[in-house]
């Protein structure tokens, strides 16, 4: 069937401002929209720029906003959209555009990397592994599916009125090693983002876990954090 | 732009990190990757890794060995599988004491479970050999190294793409790359080259593998003159989704998932008595197609159904998540109500570039090491994996041969000073870019690239023979033609995807090459490799590994290095 693709498109080394193209091809159903912009490129510009690698969800690399809502290109076939065959494809909000629909994620990792992301354990002397309990592997669980997709903290309205705002990614990957019954640091990583600026930021508005292509409870995890830090600083 | 850094890494997959770990503060590293790091293809691992860790019931490191030797078809060199069979739980162990989040038992231990081919006694009965993260078990080792090389301090050139490595006087000296955010031209100098640059995939029409998946890494090394070794061996996995080629993983056969055929039968009882869906791949893609020749595939047609529903929510949803999300986004079933469709599907390069067990890249049958060049993971053929590599072995190779790459780098780094450089070492490289870019020719590659993928789907995939190894070469050799006349229609210097496909497709044309003359060379049927012309395995004349190097003129050219045998003499390989 005939579909038809609206694009954003900007290319800062010769566009003045950006701008909207529009194709015209011929998809399946079951195309993913990924394939779609395959076909564009591949059959009819290839200019048109986007980032794409595993197709199928895990790698993380293609959300972008299709028809106003922040989706992985790759996880959306032609068939779960009630907009009959058009399409609106755009980047991510709140990041630098650098071309066409990639937009600059240095600002998402730095905030990333700021919650020092990596176990901290007591040395293991066992030469075998840390034991830990299912439950709490369990636990912990929704936080590791996550795939640094950048789409819940585009999502965030809070992100975009405080830049400073850690939100919600890297905040899921505090929750990840808070709870992690091997990790020594709680109270230092509680510390760390007992703050506007940390995790009461996050006024529980639920967009994150709204657009979460991997369906992480994302504001429940954000809540639990909370309610850790408050019950710490009782013990206090 | 030049940089000069004591280790240079090209890929930033398991193999890429574990070494980039492995070295971590003691030397000055870089890590170039084509994609973002987390982006790599090991996160798409999905099932487990394997190792005789004994948590769930009895198992043997030497077990594993013999496994992986069988599963091999024996062409796998036995000491480099018995390292990696002997430091599997140290491994896992260590994965872990970094933060891994495996999967639990009630005791709290890592948890485990079956896969195919492995098996307790030498072959008695399935084992519970895979530790696993429910079927992210690849991500979450990803995310984990990537995460424990920042604190490292390990730097990441992300978007970067390789064009060559700088090679003087016979030795190693650094890397030319493509910033694929500005278009400019960078140098790396460096002491030593790590190659961990991932497979091939994109080669065939149906793949489980990412975009990113193009082989550079092989076809720059053997450019280099590096040779690669069993290139003929390429593995289809079975369980692909229908159409997609989407993996399903093992895990889902391993928690007692069976494949039926259009009559509802259980098909792989009648192949493999003892192990049944649980046998190796390459058995497993054979028989399923010699079924679709029965007229057994579903309605008729080149598909099977993989059947979890007795398997019951709890197990699906906990054990087998990713791959249910994927059943229900991609093949519209739920796999808790129906079958999914599954065909064969391109997965893993057996094969690579010719490396020993420490990392260091061979130039000969003699194994001389190629100085300051090494390789580790599924570019490398160490050889561990031999004509067919057991699921669970794939991730495990990155890791136990990544590390080793990286013991052995370090001390080579501290022996030697920078070697000199040409001048204008980049000078190739701008010349060739500026080519494709200025070339007015009328081809472009999408289409050379789809009559490749197919071609080499249809000629060079589970069969083969001779004639169609005859006709996959001449498409080939027709379509590196029309290569060179392959023009470039985005002229911008920002993200310029049309470049790099055609950066990339260069690599697949040179590879397919590769596989096809290797294939063609190999008269026998052994692992991967069914040659319906000779449907024998011939161990007098093939129990050999098949190198090939390159020479511009003549192509591929064949030559032979002997397979290592220690501990198991080659038998017939039944399941």
């Amino acid at each position: 069937m005939k579909c038809h693709f609206t694009v954003y498109r900007y290319d800062p080394q010769a566009d003045e401002k950006p701008g909207y193209q529009e194709y015209e091809i011929d998809a399946e159903p079951t195309d993913k929209i990924l394939d779609c912009l395959n076909k564009i490129r591949w059959e009819q510009d290839p200019t048109l720029a986007f980032r794409s690698s595993c197709a199928h969800g895990i790698c993380g690399s293609d959300a972008l906003m299709i028809n106003g809502r922040i989706e992985l290109a790759c996880q959306k076939l032609v068939r779960d959209f009630k907009s009959g065959n058009n399409f609106v494809i755009e980047p991510l909000p709140l990041f630098d555009v650098v071309k066409d629909l990639i937009v600059d994620l240095e600002p998402f990792f730095e905030k990333y990397r700021q919650v020092e992301p990596y176990l901290e354990a007591a040395k293991n002397e066992t030469g075998k592994e840390f034991i830990q309990e299912a439950e709490n592997q369990e636990f912990i669980e929704p936080a590791v599916r996550c795939i640094l997709c950048a789409s819940c903290t585009a999502g965030c309205p809070i992100n975009r009125a405080n830049p400073d705002y850690l939100g919600p990614a890297a905040l899921l990957r505090a929750f990840r090693y808070i709870f992690d019954s091997r990790d020594i640091t709680t109270d230092k990583r509680l510390e760390s983002i007992d703050s506007e600026d940390g995790v009461w930021g996050c006024k529980t508005m639920w967009w994150c876990t709204e657009v979460c292509p991997k369906e992480i409870p994302i504001t429940k995890c954000l809540g639990q954090i909370k309610r850790a830090i408050k019950q710490s600083s009782k013990k206090k | 732009m030049e940089h000069q850094y004591d280790v240079i890494i090209v890929g930033s997959g398991l193999a890429g990190l574990r070494a980039a770990v492995e070295i971590g503060k003691d030397a000055h590293v870089a890590v170039l990757t084509k994609v973002f790091a987390t982006r790599s293809h090991s996160g798409a691992a999905q099932g487990g890794i394997g190792a005789a860790l004994g948590n769930e019931e009895e198992d043997h490191c030497e077990w594993h060995a013999f496994d992986t030797v069988k599963g091999s078809d024996y062409l796998g060199d036995q000491d480099a599988i018995e390292i990696l069979a002997n430091d599997a739980p140290r491994a896992i162990y260590e994965l872990e004491n970094l933060g891994v989040p495996f999967n639990r038992t009630p005791e709290g231990k890592i948890a485990q479970r079956a896969f195919g081919g492995h098996t307790s006694n030498y072959g008695k009965a399935p084992v519970k050999r895979a530790c696993y993260a429910a079927t992210r078990t690849g991500r979450v080792i990803l995310d984990t190294l990537w995460e424990q090389s920042l604190r490292r301090g390990i730097e990441f050139f992300d978007e970067f793409q390789m064009l060559s490595l700088i090679v003087h006087e016979g030795q190693c000296c650094g890397v030319v790359a493509y910033e694929l955010s500005t278009g400019q031209l960078h140098v790396f100098r460096s002491k030593a080259v790590l190659l961990a640059t991932g497979g091939a995939g994109k080669i065939y029409k149906t793949t489980s593998n990412a975009f990113a998946s193009t082989g550079d890494g092989m076809a720059i090394a053997y450019r280099a003159g590096a040779p690669l070794e069993d290139m003929e061996f390429v593995q289809f996995h079975p369980t692909g989704i229908y159409k997609l080629g989407i993996l399903i993983s093992e895990a889902a056969r391993g928690e007692g998932g069976i494949l039926l055929n259009n009559q509802g039968e259980r098909f792989m009882e009648r192949y493999a008595p003892i192990i049944k869906d649980l046998a190796p791949r390459d058995m497993i893609s054979r028989c399923m197609l010699e079924e679709i020749r029965a007229g057994r595939g579903i309605d008729g047609k080149d598909y099977f159904h993989l059947d979890l529903t007795h398997l019951g929510e709890d197990v699906i949803n906990k054990k087998l998540a990713e791959i249910t999300s994927f059943a229900r986004t991609y093949a519209g079933v739920d796999p808790v109500k129906e079958p999914i469709p599954v065909q064969p599907t391109c997965h893993y390069m057996m094969g690579g570039i010719a490396a020993d067990a420490s990392g260091h890249v061979i130039v000969d049958e003699k194994n001389t090491a190629f100085t300051g060049l090494y390789a580790a993971g599924e570019c490398a053929c160490v050889s561990v994996h031999g004509a067919n590599r057991l699921g669970c072995n794939a991730l495990l190779d990155t890791l136990v041969f990544g590390r080793r790459a990286g013991i052995c780098i370090k001390e080579f780094i501290q022996a030697v000073d920078f070697p000199k450089l040409a001048e204008q070492t980049e000078k190739q490289d701008g010349d060739r870019i500026n080519a494709l870019m200025n070339s007015t020719g009328k081809e472009s590659s999408g289409p050379i690239r789809s009559e490749l993928q197919e071609s080499m789907m249809e000629n060079v995939s589970v069969f083969r023979q001779k004639d169609s190894l005859d006709a996959a070469l001449a498409k080939i050799m027709q379509l590196k033609e029309r290569y060179q006349n392959l023009s470039i229609q985005d002229k911008g210097g920002v993200f310029n995807r049309d470049l790099l496909d055609a950066i990339e497709l260069g690599h697949l044309l040179d590879l397919a090459e590769v596989i096809t003359c290797s294939a063609l060379h190999r008269e026998e049927s052994r692992g991967a490799h069914s040659r319906e012309d000779f449907p024998d395995r011939d161990d007098k004349n093939f129990l050999v590994h098949t190198m090939a190097r390159i020479d511009a003129d003549k192509g591929p050219q064949i030559f032979t290095k002997p397979v290592t045998i220690t501990k198991f003499e080659p038998k017939e390989r039944k399941y």
